[in-house]
């Protein structure tokens, strides 16, 4: 298989990323002190008039904050991550970091930046998924001396998870068997079908083989008017489950006919359902292949 | 002179000095529990904005349970465990790490580091850090040391003496 993309990635390996680039800000105590706070790095040789900043801090001048890049940075670098970007490889995360200090930086120094793509890789999969890891390298000067360089090489992936969640996720599918089989056709066909005893002449739902009353196995099936109330309710949420929405009401429905069935409550708030909700039958196909039975509601409780 | 005076003797001077170093000794290991507050403190103080370092609901939104430190606080993390132990006479050099188990919130990483090489006043370290989902950090540190010690007496300002090593310098040991 040949990678097409990963050919016109290659394109760009030489190539600058930045020329010329400015620091946003001079090297500063200020940021100094905050990133010594927040590494709990007490070291003197950070503080006092004579302080150079943490060398490890090299990048952070470099770096464009909120309001980013301020310029020097080339076409070809953002045409590369745009790239990625189109191809779904929109996440990024950094996974190696070389530096090299040949000066300390002092408060005062004001940095310049060249960067070049050094490499880009093949596809790779990785546990976060898959994608391209590029790498970069950076000098860093004060004037025309050489303070520090940097490699720098991040993952450009498109995350496993959210593939999956591209797809829309579909409600399950009901368990068709032998003695319900007649129950879901009469679905297909927008019909709600009661079993009725034709031994002690009761109904019974949802459907089974034999009698809950006199145990006898003969029946015929009997068509829901549709109309119903509900007879109790619950308001789901959490836990979430793909397909479905929190928070939803899910109503023990009683039909005109006597019996009871779980549904769900359409065209009300989940928070304006109450007991005694006046309710009418109608069918909501999900997708391609699934109606279910719903309830909407005839007025909203007060 | 005992191995311990001459430790004594050292932490008076508050620093290590590049004779003090040897291939294969092994640093004391620093605890480092990886809170929100550090992971976003960390993130801001280096000046990265990326969400998947503050925003936990973007995060998950990318794959990640969590939102996860940025390889600047990793970097920043090993430099100050390599300073903090040989004193603020040190000079880090070079920095090379690579990361593997992210850093999520409530987790605790333990840098270890032993000492590879020395040539002359500089030194190689190799440091692990390793958190409680598995490695995160593996890393080489270069390290110059001024070539002797500064006596006690110095009037240097070099900061408070390093803790005592009970590892490596086990009381009364010849050296
Ligand atoms: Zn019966």
């Amino acid at each position: 298989m040949t990678d097409e993309l990963g050919a016109r990635l290659k394109a760009y390996e030489g190539q600058d990323a930045a020329v010329a680039a400015e620091g946003k800000d001079p090297v500063n105590a200020p940021m100094i002190r905050h990133w010594c706070e927040a590494m709990g790095d007490t070291n003197p040789a950070y503080e006092g008039p004579d302080a150079k900043a943490p060398p490890t801090m090299l990048q952070v001048w470099t770096m464009g904050g909120l309001s980013g890049y301020a310029g020097g940075r080339t076409q070809a670098y953002d045409e590369l991550l745009a790239l990625l970007d189109e191809a779904g490889y929109t996440s990024v995360v950094a996974t190696d970091c070389e530096q090299e200090y040949v000066r300390p930086l002092r408060p005062g120094d004001e940095i310049t930046f060249d960067s070049v793509i050094e490499s880009v890789s093949e596809l790779k999969t990785t546990k976060l998924g898959t994608g391209y890891f590029v790498t970069t390298r950076m000098d860093i000067r004060v004037g025309p001396h050489l303070a520090g360089t940097h490699r720098f090489r991040i993952l450009k992936y498109a995350p496993t998870r959210r593939r999956r969640q591209q797809k829309p996720a579909l409600r399950p599918r009901p368990v068709v068997n032998r003695d319900n089989a007649g129950f879901w056709e009469g679905i297909e066909h927008h019909r709600l079908l009661i079993q009725h005893c034709t031994t002690c002449d009761t109904l019974r739902f949802p459907w089974l083989p034999g009698c809950n009353n006199c145990g006898g196995p003969d029946w015929t099936p009997v068509e829901a008017s549709g109309d119903g109330t509900v007879y109790s309710y619950v308001v789901m949420h959490h836990p979430p489950f793909p397909a479905f929405d929190p928070p939803y009401a899910v109503a023990l429905v009683e039909l005109a006919e006597g019996v009871r069935m779980i549904s769900n409550v359409v065209g009300v708030p989940y928070d304006k359902v109450r007991i005694g909700l006046p309710v009418r039958l109608e069918f909501q196909s999900y997708d391609d292949e699934l109606v279910l039975p719903v309830f909407r509601a005839l007025e909203e409780a007060g | 002179m005992t191995g311990g005076e001459m430790s004594a003797a050292e932490m008076g001077a508050g620093a290590l000095g590049a004779a003090d170093m040897r291939a294969g000794e092994k640093l004391p290991p620093l605890e480092i529990p990886v809170t929100r507050t550090l992971v976003v403190a960390g993130a801001i103080a280096s000046r990265d904005y990326q969400d998947v370092h503050h925003d936990a609901e973007l995060a998950r939104q990318k794959g990640s349970p969590d939102i996860f430190m940025n390889i600047l606080t990793t970097n920043g993390l090993v430099g100050r465990y390599i300073t903090d132990h040989f004193g603020p006479a040190a000079e880090l050099r070079k920095v090379a790490i690579r990361l593997g188990a992210p850093n999520y919130p409530g987790d605790t990483m333990v840098l270890t580091g032993t000492i590879e090489e020395v040539d002359g006043d500089t030194a190689t370290v190799r440091v692990v850090g390793d958190n409680g989902i598995g490695r995160h950090v593996t890393g080489t540190v270069t390290v110059a040391l001024p070539v002797s010690a500064p006596s006690a007496g110095s009037d240097l300002d070099l900061g408070p003496a390093p803790a005592p090593d009970p590892l490596n310098d086990p009381p009364g040991a010849a050296t």
